[in-house]
C-alpha cells in the first residue's frame, strides 16, 4: 500500500485516496471551438510513461481535496505532491532516484 | 516399537517433564512440550509423512523448516478447525492434536495413486498441456472432472471457521524481519536509539540457527546463553516489541510489510479459545531491516525422495534442539563443509556417520581432517548414484569418481537416514518482493540482495554471510544504520564452517533419460522434465516453471528453485544470471484466508445501512433487497400473499388511493453559494438560473463524453442554495465528480457541496389521496394545487418537525415527498401511517416503485443506461438546454458517433401474450430464423406485470427504435422467442394529468 502525501493532511495511506489520472489535463474553455479529433484527445488520450507521471489524487476519505502528486511509476516513489493549481514542480526523473 | 524410541538420552531444548501426545493417522505418539509434529513422529521413528503430488511416491520429512516441500499435514483441531497442508515441521505439538497425511488413498503405506509412479514414463512435463487436448468434447466432461479429483494438495476444510482472527496496523522505525543471530544483533543496535522497534520471527523462540548450535560461542559466551542474555536486555527496551510466531509474509510499497502472528495454535486447545487463533499485523515501518536466513538445498541425484532422506542442517536441528535421532545410522552425502558440523553433532549423539563428499579429497583435506577428529568416516570424491528403501531409505548407493570424470563401482552404504547438503540460498524472498534488483554471486553460487528499492537493508545469511561473526557484525551494522545511531560493534564468534563446490546434478553411472532425480519435491519434478522442457524450446525460466511446475504449490521452490535454475542454465549452455530467476511474490509461506479477512465477515462483511424507517419495515414484514450498501423494503407482503399479489396490491393503491414509502436512501447533496445556480448549470444539461426559490426541476447530468452519469430533482430553497438528490447508488460519485470540477476546474466559483444524504429522511406519500393525509399535520404551508403545484418545494413544518416539503412525483400520481431530520424520520412516518390508515394507506417497497415508475415511462439510471446511453437515447433529448455554451458533457454529444444512425433507443414493448413477462437482459432480434449469428437490435432493460395495464410491459433498448414504432420485433425467452410490438415508453396516463390532480 501506498504511503501519500496529502499536501493538507500529511502521510496518509493510500486506502484514504483516490487516484484521478493524469494531472495537468485542462479542461478546455470553449469545448465547441474544438473539433472532433481535439475533443476526443482531450477526452481519452493520456500519457502513460515509466518514470516520473504528474497525476492527479484525492484524498477521499480525508479532506476530500483534490492534489497533484509526481510519482515515478516505475518505481512507485513519489518525488513530490503539491496543491491543485500550483505548477508541476520542475524536478527530472534523474534528480528524483 | 518402544515409545520414542529415537528420543535421545538428554538434549534438546524441550521441557521432558512436560510429556504430551498427538495423533497421526489414527495412531497416537507421545512427544515432549516444545516438539513439533515432525520431531514427535521422527522421536517415534516415523519418517513416511506423505504421498507426494503426481506419481504419490512415499515421502518424508526433507526440512525441518517452513520450506518443507513432502511432509504437509492435514490439522485438526475440532469442527470446523481443519487446516490441510500444515508443513510438519512448523507445527508445534500439542496435546490432543489430531493430524493426518494427505494425498493418499487408502492408507499412507499403501496408496493406489501410487500407480502413476509407474505410469511416469508417460506423465511427464507438459503431460497435462498435450494429453487432454482432443477430443475437445471431452474437456468439461470427462478430463476436467478427472484432473480436478486428482489435483489439489489437502482438502479444503468444511463448514464456517470458527476461529476468531485479528488485524493490527502498526508503524514503527525500524522492522527487524528474522531473529537470527543478525537478526538479534540489529535489534541491540536499534534498541538503544530509542527508536520504535519491531522484531519478527516465525519460530516458537528467537535466536534462528543458534538454538541448535551447540558448538558456537558469542564473545565467549555458548551462543544459546547469549541469545537469553541478548532476549531478556531487549526486554528491557519499552520500546522494542519482539514477535515470536510471527511470519513476515508480504513486501509491499513503502515499506508496508503484511506480517502473520499465530497466535494460540501452540496452546492447549483448551486454552486456545479464549484469543484469536491467527493476527495480521500490517506494518508501516521507517526501516526495514531483513535477516531471513538462508535455505539449505538438496542434491539432486536417482531417488533422493526417499522417507528419511532429509537436508543435513534438519538432521542437525533434530539431534540437538528436539533432542531425536532421525536414525541410528545415518549417511551425509555433500558438496560442502557445512554438512560436516551436521555430521559431527550427530556423531556426538552417539548415531553412526558416514560422509560422502562429492569432492575430490584435494578439495576438502581441511574437512575430512575436522572429521577424522570426531572419528567420522569420509567418502571424500564419491557421488551418490542413487537409494534403497520402498517407505524408508535402507541405503545409499555410491561410487567413486574417477580423475577422468568417470563414475567407478557402485556399492551401497546401508543407512536408516541420509543428510544431504547441496550448498545455501539466501532466502531473498522479502528483498525481492520490496522491488529490489537480485545479483548473482558466483562465489556463493546464489542470488543475493543487489539494488535497492526501498528503505531496507539485509544482513546475515540472507545476504550471502555464512560466518557466525560476520552475521553478528552485518546485523549490528545494518540495526544501527536503520536507527540512525552511529554506535559500531564488533563480535567474537567461533568460526563457522563454510565453503563448498558447485554440482547441479551428481554424477551418475546412470542413463540420465531413465532415472528420477528429484529437483522439485513438492511438484515431482525431475531433472529428466527440465531438460525435456528446454528440449521442447522453453528456454526461459518463468516458462520451465510454467511448463514443468517446478517452484509452484505451497513451497514456492525454496528448495528447488536454485537447483533448476543451475540445472536449466546448464543444459543451455548459458551463465546463470542470464538464464534470471523467477519472480517472488507474496506470501512467503501460506496464509490462512481468515487472516487475511479477519473481522470482515458476515455482518461485518460490508456493513448495510439502513434508514431510520428501517424498524418499522421489518417490523410489518417488509421483504428487503439489496440496493447498493442500502437495504431497502421491497415489498409489503400480507398473508398468503407472494411478490407477485403483494406489488399488484401496492400499486393498486398507489392508483386508486395512496401510498407511504421510505425514500431516505436517496442521494442528497446541499449546493450552496453565490454561484450555486452557475455551478448547476455547468453540471446538469438543464438550466438552473430561471429555476425560481420554491420550485423544483428534473435534472439530468452527463459525463464529460457525453454518457448519462445520474439524474434526479433539484429543489431550489434560496437564490443561493439548492437541494439536489440524486440516486441511491449515484450519491457518491455524483458529489465525487462536482467536487472534482469544482476543485480543479472551476476553483473560482463560490460554492460549497454537502453530503446530506444521512441527515434526512424522506417519505413519499403518492396517489390521488396523498393530500388529503398530509394536510392535517400541515400548518405553515399552503397545499393547494395552486399555491404547491407539481414540482414545487416548501419549508416548514410537518407534525410540528422542520422539513422540506417537495411535491414530486416519481408515479405519475399527486404525490409528495416529506424531506425530515433523520431522527424524526420514523415518528413523522408512523404518525402519517396511523392517519392515513382510514384511508387506506399503503406502504409500498422499491418492486412497486419500479413498476410505477416503468408505466410511466420514467428511467431508472443503471438499468434503462449502462454508459453508453445519451439522454437522446432515452427520449430525453428536449432537456438538454441549447442555450447554454458549455456544460459537462455537451461539447460530446457532438461526436461522430453519438449523432450517427443505429444508435439504441428507449422504447416500450408489448408482448403478443398480455402474460408473457420477458427477461431483463434479454436480446431483441427481428428475424429469429436469420442466420447465426443472429443480428442484435438490443436489449429489454425493464420488465414488469402492470396491474394498470392488465398485461405485462417492457421498456427496452433498440437500434433506431424511435423510428420503429408499431414493429414486431422477437425477444429471446427461455423456451425461445417471444414476439412483441414495439410502443411508445408511457403505458399509462399518457396525457400527464394525473400527476396535477387539477380535480381536486
Ligand atoms: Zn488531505
Amino acid at each position: 500500500m501506498l504511503l501519500i502525501t496529502c499536501p493538507h493532511c500529511g502521510p496518509r495511506p493510500e486506502l484514504e485516496f483516490r487516484w484521478g489520472g493524469e494531472a495537468h489535463v485542462a479542461r478546455p474553455a470553449d469545448p465547441s471551438a474544438l473539433d472532433d479529433r481535439a475533443w476526443s484527445e482531450f477526452l481519452f488520450v493520456r500519457n502513460n510513461p515509466k518514470g516520473l507521471f504528474a497525476e492527479r489524487w484525492n484524498h477521499a476519505h480525508g479532506c476530500q481535496r483534490w492534489f497533484n502528486a509526481l510519482r515515478d511509476t516505475h518505481s512507485d516513489k513519489f518525488v513530490a505532491t503539491y496543491p491543485a493549481g500550483a505548477p508541476r514542480p520542475d524536478i527530472a526523473a534523474e534528480d528524483a532516484r | 516399537m518402544s515409545a520414542q524410541a529415537y528420543r535421545l538420552p538428554q538434549g534438546g531444548r524441550i521441557d521432558r517433564t512436560r510429556p504430551l501426545a498427538i495423533r497421526f493417522d489414527g495412531e497416537t505418539y507421545e512427544g515432549y512440550a516444545g516438539d513439533t509434529v515432525a520431531s514427535t513422529l521422527l522421536a517415534n521413528g516415523v519418517h513416511l509423512m506423505g504421498r507426494s503430488f503426481k506419481y504419490h511416491r512415499p515421502r518424508g520429512l526433507l526440512s525441518v523448516g517452513t520450506d518443507e516441500p513432502n511432509a504437509l499435514l492435514s490439522v485438526d483441531r475440532g469442527p470446523g478447525r481443519v487446516d490441510p497442508n500444515n508443513r510438519a515441521g512448523a507445527v508445534e505439538a500439542v496435546d490432543g492434536l489430531v493430524t493426518g497425511s494427505q494425498n493418499r488413498w487408502p492408507s499412507l503405506g499403501f496408496d493406489i495413486g501410487a500407480v502413476n509412479d509407474l505410469l511416469s514414463p508417460v506423465l511427464v512435463a507438459g503431460f497435462y498441456y498435450k494429453t487432454f487436448m482432443w477430443p475437445r468434447s471431452f474437456w468439461d466432461k470427462v478430463y476436467e472432472p478427472i484432473i480436478r479429483a486428482a489435483a489439489g494438495l489437502g482438502v479444503a476444510p468444511e463448514g464456517p471457521d470458527p476461529d476468531r482472527y485479528a488485524h493490527r496496523h502498526a508503524h514503527c522505525d525500524v522492522l527487524i524481519v528474522g531473529a537470527g543471530p543478525a537478526g538479534l544483533a540489529a535489534a541491540l543496535a536499534a534498541a538503544g536509539s530509542g527508536k520504535r522497534v519491531m522484531l519478527a520471527d516465525e519460530q516458537a523462540e528467537p535466536g534462528g540457527a543458534l538454538l541448535h548450535d551447540p558448538r558456537a560461542t558469542i564473545d565467549g559466551l555458548p551462543a544459546q546463553d547469549w541469545v537469553a542474555q541478548t532476549l531478556a536486555a531487549l526486554d528491557g527496551h519499552e520500546n522494542v516489541v519482539i514477535l515470536p510466531r510471527t511470519t513476515a509474509f508480504g513486501y509491499y510499497n513503502h515499506n508496508h510489510v503484511a506480517l502473520v502472528e499465530r497466535v494460540s495454535d501452540h496452546l492447549p486447545l483448551d486454552q486456545a479459545r479464549d484469543l484469536p487463533r491467527e493476527r495480521l499485523w500490517q506494518v508501516r515501518a521507517g526501516e526495514v531491516v531483513l535477516a531471513t536466513g538462508s535455505h539449505e538445498r538438496p542434491l539432486v541425484f536417482a531417488d533422493n525422495d526417499r522417507p528419511g532422506i532429509m537436508l543435513a542442517e534438519g538432521l542437525r536441528v533434530l539431534v540437538n534442539r528436539y533432542g531425536v535421532a532421525p536414525g541410528r545410522q545415518v549417511a551425509i552425502a555433500t558438496v560442502g563443509s557445512s554438512a560436516y558440523t551436521a555430521a559431527a553433532d550427530l556423531a556426538a549423539a552417539g548415531i553412526r556417520v558416514t560422509i560422502v563428499d562429492v569432492r575430490l579429497a584435494g578439495d576438502c583435506a581441511a574437512d575430512v581432517a575436522f572429521a577424522a577428529q570426531h572419528g567420522i568416516e569420509v567418502l571424500a570424491g564419491h557421488t551418490v548414484v542413487g537409494s534403497k528403501g520402498r517407505l524408508r531409505v535402507s541405503g545409499l548407493v555410491v561410487a567413486p569418481l574417477r580423475a577422468d570424470g568417470s563414475v567407478g563401482a557402485r556399492r551401497t552404504l546401508p543407512c536408516d537416514c541420509v543428510g544431504m547438503s547441496g550448498r545455501w540460498t539466501p532466502a531473498v524472498h522479502l528483498f525481492s518482493q520490496s522491488r529490489g534488483k537480485l545479483a548473482f554471486d558466483a562465489e556463493r553460487d546464489a542470488f543475493l540482495p543487489g539494488t535497492h528499492a526501498q528503505a531496507e537493508r539485509s544482513a546475515g545469511a540472507c545476504a550471502g554471510d555464512y560466518d557466525l561473526a560476520a552475521c553478528l557484525d552485518a546485523g549490528f551494522a545494518a540495526g544501527a544504520a536503520a536507527a540512525g545511531v552511529s554506535e559500531a560493534r564488533t563480535f567474537q564468534a567461533s568460526p563457522t564452517r563454510t565453503g563448498f563446490q558447485p554440482m547441479r546434478v551428481l554424477p551418475t553411472d546412470a542413463d540420465p533419460g531413465r532415472v528420477r532425480a528429484f529437483v522439485d519435491f513438492q511438484n515431482d519434478v525431475t531433472a529428466k522434465d527440465l531438460k525435456l522442457a528446454v528440449r521442447e524450446g522453453f528456454h526461459a525460466i518463468e516458462h520451465v516453471k510454467r511448463y514443468t511446475t517446478t517452484g509452484m504449490a505451497t513451497d514456492q521452490g525454496k528448495t528447488s528453485n536454485m537447483n533448476a535454475l543451475g540445472y536449466v542454465a546448464g543444459l543451455l549452455d548459458k551463465e546463470l544470471p542470464t538464464v534470471g530467476t523467477t519472480t517472488f511474490r507474496p506470501p512467503y509461506t501460506p496464509v490462512s484466508f481468515g487472516a487475511l479477512v479477519g473481522p470482515s465477515k458476515g455482518a461485518l462483511f460490508d456493513p448495510v445501512r439502513r434508514t431510520p424507517i428501517d424498524p418499522w419495515a421489518e417490523a410489518h414484514g417488509a421483504v428487503f433487497e439489496p440496493v447498493s450498501l442500502w437495504r431497502r423494503a421491497w415489498y409489503f407482503p400480507k398473508a398468503g400473499e407472494d411478490m407477485h399479489a403483494a406489488v399488484a396490491r401496492e400499486c393498486a393503491a398507489v392508483r386508486d388511493g395512496v401510498g407511504i414509502f421510505d425514500a431516505s436512501t436517496l442521494g442528497k447533496i446541499e449546493v450552496v453559494g453565490p454561484d450555486a445556480a452557475e455551478f448547476l448549470n455547468r453540471m446538469y444539461v438543464n438550466g438552473w438560473s430561471k429555476l425560481a426559490p420554491g420550485k423544483c426541476r428534473y435534472g439530468l447530468m452527463l459525463k464529460e463524453d457525453g454518457f448519462i452519469l445520474d439524474d434526479g430533482v433539484v429543489a431550489r430553497l434560496a437564490e443561493d442554495r439548492f437541494h439536489v438528490t440524486t440516486t441511491t447508488g449515484g450519491a457518491p460519485r455524483v458529489l465525487a465528480l462536482m467536487e472534482d470540477y469544482l476543485q480543479t476546474e472551476w476553483p473560482d466559483l463560490d460554492v460549497f457541496l454537502t453530503s446530506v444524504t444521512e441527515q434526512w429522511a424522506v417519505i413519499a406519500l403518492q396517489g390521488p389521496r396523498a393530500r388529503d393525509v398530509l394536510a392535517p399535520f400541515v400548518s405553515d404551508i399552503d397545499l393547494g394545487n395552486e399555491a404547491l403545484p407539481h414540482m414545487s418545494v416548501r419549508e416548514g413544518f410537518v407534525c410540528g418537525v422542520p422539513a422540506r416539503l417537495m411535491r414530486v412525483s416519481f408515479t405519475g400520481e399527486l404525490g409528495y415527498e416529506v424531506n425530515v431530520p433523520a431522527d424524526y424520520g420514523r415518528a413523522v412516518w408512523e404518525a402519517l401511517w396511523e392517519a392515513g390508515r382510514e384511508l387506506g394507506i399503503t406502504p409500498y417497497g422499491t418492486e412497486t416503485m419500479h413498476v410505477l415508475r416503468a408505466e410511466k415511462g420514467f428511467i431508472i439510471v443503471g438499468q434503462e443506461t449502462d454508459g453508453t446511453v445519451t439522454p437522446d437515447d432515452v427520449g430525453l433529448g428536449g432537456m438538454v438546454s441549447k442555450v447554454k455554451p458549455d456544460f459537462v458533457g455537451k461539447r460530446s454529444l457532438a461526436r461522430p458517433d453519438l449523432v450517427a444512425g443505429g444508435r439504441k433507443q428507449l422504447v416500450g414493448l408489448e408482448t403478443e401474450d398480455p402474460h408473457e413477462r420477458l427477461d431483463e437482459g434479454a436480446q431483441i432480434v427481428l428475424d429469429p430464423s436469420a442466420p447465426v449469428p443472429v443480428p442484435m437490435l438490443g436489449h429489454v432493460t425493464s420488465s414488469y406485470f402492470s396491474p394498470a395495464c392488465g398485461r405485462t410491459i417492457a421498456l427496452a433498448l433498440v437500434a433506431d427504435g424511435h423510428a420503429r414504432m408499431g414493429e414486431t420485433i422477437h425477444v429471446t425467452t427461455m423456451a425461445g422467442f417471444a414476439r412483441a410490438t414495439i410502443r411508445d415508453t408511457v403505458f399509462v396516463d399518457a396525457e400527464g394529468v394525473r400527476v396535477h390532480a387539477r380535480d381536486s
